[in-house]
């Protein structure tokens, strides 16, 4: 499987990455390539063969049902690029 | 007495078109806010309406390196709701990511479980007002995070982000497509609320978003294939899913019949002008690229601990509601009233508890609801207390007030509190049972009443006359039967 | 002061209970290597006032006879790790300026031991990269120059930063973090020891995530007993990290016997792959005779799928990492580029803020994630690594511990492999088998090529036994006698 320019500017999009028009054609390359390389993995015949879930032999632990965090509104908004009352600010969002 | 929905496309669930009838197909995704004091992945509280961004941890802020560790509690509900549904309980679940960008999503996807739920297959029934038993399918049930809150009407230019409600625990419980018309969905929500509330999993609380509703809407003539379906996000109120239900059910029609097609789409209900319209931010094609989240292990649940937790399931409505019925000899009606609330349930059980079922339920069915329903106020917060109540009836069982005299001492109960044994002595209320008292009484009405008085010999109902001016004179309190009696010793009749 | 500098971890902390220096004079001591060594941009952030005031603490408590068990060691941080209050970026431009308010488990057991900070060391941009060429903040030059040549040479990557100070003698010991290679491989081409915990013992909680079920945190010293000391404060279970084991942590340092008879150690034939330099394989030709003259005995085993490791790799960690990414977002924290409306912030801020690798593989692993393309991918790659994971536990019905080479050659120039994704992947050739299995692996020098830089020497082991890896390492060390040092040419 390749990918064409038109699937490389959608998965800038969905990755939200901003790319110019200039960019699309060497990443176009680019990802080619590594996909390329790794379509061997075809060659492998997995059939019955489940996925990897976890490489360690564990359960799934679980904590219980206690207030043990938060309270601490200024740790959370004290790196934001933009804040106001508490509130991050962001640009307007359409609904 | 039970008919699935899809085959019971009677003739009152259809709408008309200009074309001819049309079936409206439901299917409904609902958010139920898990009663938790924690988030499902973070110690910070989950309670309603604090400071912005004062309940949030680092991991739902989604700070560099924070991991998610689940809540054992939100486990054990989701299980139970399960439970609850009557569904499949999968003691191998997976937690995927959902990825996509929001502001009020912080980590840039949310934890959910798409391929592996917890929950399986289940069924609700719904208590039609005709007496008959649909039953809704429930294809899920899962557990994720909630998303933060966008506020977009405080600031002309910004949105403002408050991420409280980002990382507290919602079960999603998906329906299957068996929902036929506006009031189903309505009986619906109402009744699986019902349910999370007797099982205490959520507190159904919709005004403050605690549950929620996504309700796919699509139509077509009867016998059809399914038609295209539009998805009416984020309703929570159940009047408002009746009339949103209503309102796109006939606009898809009206599309349809005018040579339209309907386009698969994500509505809001504008409460306002009671329509739906499209969300501008769902335009774009979403591609959530699920995979299993590798900060978590899949969740493996021991059979024993499903078992303990079945065990400790409380008696659900219908089950109630069928105790009632059989045990108690109430109508299923009364049954069905008394059972949706597990508030109004329990006071009634603790009235019913060594006394007569019937007189229990019309109690409280017609005179406590229909004084609460006055007064404006729940079960939870009558003036007059199940032992109380039910310390009246006993006053009418063994006679020491009438049934009549009784309604009135109600009416003190409710108004000014206190004892129905007590009113009744302090207001001399006491029912009389002496025949001399009584048949003194009798004679000196009919000395004043001759003509009416012969007049009973032809006209036996006359007799009833004279039972009122007694019972007058007594101001209620003599033994009807012991007037009827003496009356008709009297007069003959 | 420089005999200071020189000293291994093990003897700072002898010299330090019998007073012979005091941490304060330890810590100055490595400050000034650090300053006058600036050239290597090992260093992000040198904390020196804090590592002053974490000294003087540890000279209370040698002083009233409560050292613990890392009592006034200097140690870097890779800046993945989040330090509290000390600005964290993961080599990345998108989280310049960011200071956590928090402390990753894994510096907190550290300092919780009686380690003393120095400072963040540089990196890969968020892990992403075999030569510390991605980083936003320049490459690191590796300590090692060919004989005779003034060429500055990658120290490897991602932990470049750490194997750079520690080779150059800026810190004793240093943390670092593997996903696919980045301990092992940076510490074989300075020649020092790495070692790449089993998965889970040691918590990623604070850990800047690249991809959640390969990352493991751990120790890159100059000797095998150094990381043997270093892990042994820095692993054990968190409950805040749900990947995280619930199991002891033995005293690696006492595992080293020095004593291997009767061991099973595996050599992969896998491993023997095309065009491999003479000298690696006679590197790992070496290695194996040192260990069956300390008497352990070497087996064939078979790892099939070993060739499939590095493309799965390629499809697993992309795919964590484009989600793990995804909240560098410019709403939170770090670079924010303004836009029209939210979706170009997002667009601009995550443009101008990641470099170019870090681009190309979000957009790799969203591409494999994507629908339609998700079984051919990454499912694909999953099951692929079950079937790696099922080699290794075969060989281990007739191995302990398996040898091989670290990385397939020596350290390259700065740019020379820059221009081609694949090429450099490949450098992670021997060294993701253990990351996509979770297994444990230490990478120790072996010697020298012909031009005069490290080699190592990798051992895998079966899950968590890092005891029997610290056994023969510590073996393979002795026989070895590696004592090459490169020339000071950066002070």
């Amino acid at each position: 499987m390749s990918v064409d320019q038109d699937t490389v500017r959608r998965i800038a999009k969905l990755s939200r990455i901003a790319i110019k028009e200039e960019q699309v054609e060497p990443m176009t390359g680019e990802l080619n390539g590594i996909l390329a390389w790794v379509e061997q993995l075809r060659e492998v015949n997995t059939d019955g063969v489940p996925p990897l879930t976890s490489v360690v032999e564990a359960k799934l632990s679980m904590r219980e049902d206690v207030i043990t965090d938060g309270g601490i509104p200024k740790d959370v908004t004290r790196n934001a690029p933009e804040t106001e009352d508490g509130f991050f600010v962001v640009p307007k969002v359409m609904e | 007495m039970t008919t699935k929905s899809p085959e019971a496309t009677t003739g009152q669930k259809l709408i008309q078109g200009v074309t001819g009838p049309w079936e409206i197909v439901i299917g409904l995704e609902v958010h139920a806010q898990v009663s938790s004091n924690s988030k499902l992945f973070s110690g910070a509280a989950t309670e309603f309406g604090a400071a912005p961004n004062s309940q949030v941890s680092l991991v739902d802020a989604a700070m560099p390196g924070m991991l998610p560790v689940i809540n054992k509690y939100c486990v054990e509900q989701a299980v139970r709701t399960g439970l609850g549904l009557e569904a499949q309980i999968n003691n191998y679940s997976v937690f995927d990511r959902k990825n996509y960008f929001y502001p009020d999503l912080p980590q840039g996807y949310q934890i959910s479980q798409y391929l592996q739920p917890i929950v399986g297959e289940g069924t609700v029934l719904l208590d039609m007002p005709d007496g008959k038993t649909v039953e809704i399918g429930i294809e899920r049930l899962h557990l994720e995070q909630d998303a933060g809150k966008s506020i977009h009407d405080m600031h002309p230019q910004h949105s403002l982000v408050d991420l409280n409600r980002s990382g507290v625990a919602l079960m999603e419980i998906v329906s299957k497509p068996d929902i036929r018309s506006s009031e189903e969905a309505g009986l619906y929500v109402t009744k699986l609320r019902s349910i999370l509330r007797y099982l205490g999993t959520c507190d159904g609380n919709m005004e403050q978003g605690s549950m929620r509703a996504d309700v796919n809407v699509s139509v077509r003539r009867p016998g059809e294939e399914l038609g295209t379906r539009c998805e009416i996000k984020n309703m929570n109120s159940i009047r408002f899913i009746r009339a949103a239900i209503e309102y796109e059910a006939r606009r898809q029609v009206d599309v349809i019949e005018e040579g339209g097609t309907i386009t698969q789409e994500t509505l809001l209900y504008d409460t306002a002008n009671g329509v739906t319209r499209s969300m501008r931010s769902k335009e774009e094609a979403h591609d959530y690229r699920y995979f299993p989240d590798p900060d978590l292990l899949p969740l493996e649940l021991d059979q024993s601990w499903v078992d303990e937790i079945r065990l400790s399931l409380p008696e659900l409505p219908d089950q109630k509601k069928k105790r009632f019925i059989d045990d108690l000899g109430l109508s299923p009606y009364d049954a069905s009233v008394l059972v949706a609330d597990r508030e109004r349930a329990a006071y009634f059980e603790t009235v019913a508890e060594g006394r007569d079922g019937k007189l229990a339920s019309n109690w409280v069915t017609s005179d406590l609801f229909g004084a609460l329903k006055k007064s404006n106020l729940d079960v939870t917060e009558s003036p007059v207390s199940a032992e109380a109540l039910g310390r009246l009836i006993d006053l009418i069982s063994d006679n020491t007030i009438s049934g009549k005299i009784a309604k009135q001492v109600f009416e003190i109960m409710f108004a000014e509190g206190g004892e129905a044994a007590d009113i009744v002595e302090a207001r001399g209320l006491r029912q009389v049972t002496d025949s001399g008292a009584i048949e003194a009484v009798v004679d000196d009405i009919i000395a004043a009443n001759p003509e009416k008085a012969a007049e009973v010999a032809t006209k036996p109902k006359a007799l009833g006359w004279f039972v009122g001016q007694v019972m007058k004179a007594t101001q209620g309190k003599a033994n009807p039967q012991a007037v009827n009696e003496i009356l008709k010793k009297k007069l003959g009749g | 002061m420089s005999q200071l500098t020189d000293m291994t971890l093990a003897q700072m902390r002898d010299g330090l209970r019998a007073k012979t220096f005091s941490a304060h004079d330890l810590a100055e001591a490595h400050l000034t290597e650090m300053e006058a060594s600036r050239i290597l941009n090992a260093f992000l952030v040198e904390t020196g006032d804090k590592a002053l005031a974490m000294a003087r603490e540890s000279d209370k408590h040698l002083e009233a006879g409560t050292a613990r068990p890392l009592e006034g060691i200097p140690l870097g941080i890779k800046d993945l790790f989040c330090v509290k209050d000390v600005p964290t970026t993961a080599g990345s431009h998108i989280l310049e300026g960011f200071s956590p308010p928090y402390e990753s488990t894994v510096t907190q057991n550290l300092w919780h031991d009686g380690a003393v900070c120095l400072g963040k060391l540089n990196m890969d941009e968020f892990a992403m990269g075999s030569s510390n060429e991605t980083s936003y903040f320049g490459p690191v030059k590796n300590p090692w120059r060919r004989a005779g040549s003034n060429q500055d040479l990658v120290p490897g990557g991602s932990s470049g930063g750490s194997a750079a100070a520690v080779a150059a003698k800026l810190v004793p010991g240093a943390t670092g973090t593997d996903t696919g290679g980045s301990i092992r491989q940076p510490a074989a081409v300075t020649g020092i020891v790495g070692v790449k915990p089993t998965y889970g013992r040691c918590s990623r909680w604070g850990v800047v995530a690249f991809a959640s079920s390969l990352d493991q945190a751990g120790p890159l010293a100059r000797t095998v007993q150094d990381c043997a000391i270093m892990l042994k404060s820095m692993a054990g279970h968190d409950p805040k990290d749900s990947t995280s084991l619930k199991v002891d942590v033995p005293d690696f340092e006492a595992a080293m016997t020095g004593d291997v008879k009767g061991l099973r150690i595996g050599v992969p034939k896998e491993y023997r792959v095309d065009n491999m330099p003479e000298e690696i394989d006679a590197l790992w030709q070496q290695g194996i005779e040192w260990l069956k003259a300390a008497g352990a005995e070497i087996v064939d085993v078979t790892l099939p799928h070993t060739k499939y490791a590095l493309p799965a790799y390629y499809i697993v960690a992309p795919a964590e990492a484009s989600s793990n990414l995804a909240r560098y977002d410019g709403v939170r924290y770090g670079l924010r580029e303004a836009g029209t409306d939210i979706t170009e912030l997002y667009e601009n801020s995550r443009a101008a803020g990641f470099g170019h690798e870090v681009q190309r593989r979000v957009m790799i692993g969203t591409y494999v994630l994507s629908a339609g393309y998700y079984d051919a991918y990454y499912l694909q790659a999953q099951k692929v690594r079950t079937l790696i994971k099922r080699d290794f536990d075969e060989a281990w019905a007739t191995c302990d511990a398996i040898l091989t080479p670290t990385t397939p050659g020596p350290a390259f120039a700065i740019g020379e492999k820059a221009d081609d994704p694949l090429e450099m992947y490949l450098n992670d050739i021997f060294t993701v088998t253990a990351n996509m299995s979770g297994l444990p692996a230490i990478s120790i020098p072996g010697g020298v090529t012909k031009d005069g830089l490290p080699l190592g020497l990798q051992l895998i082991g079966k899950a968590l036994d890092e005891e029997t890896l610290f056994r023969v390492g510590g073996v393979i060390e002795e026989a070895a006698q590696f004592t090459a040092q490169p020339d000071v040419w950066w002070r």
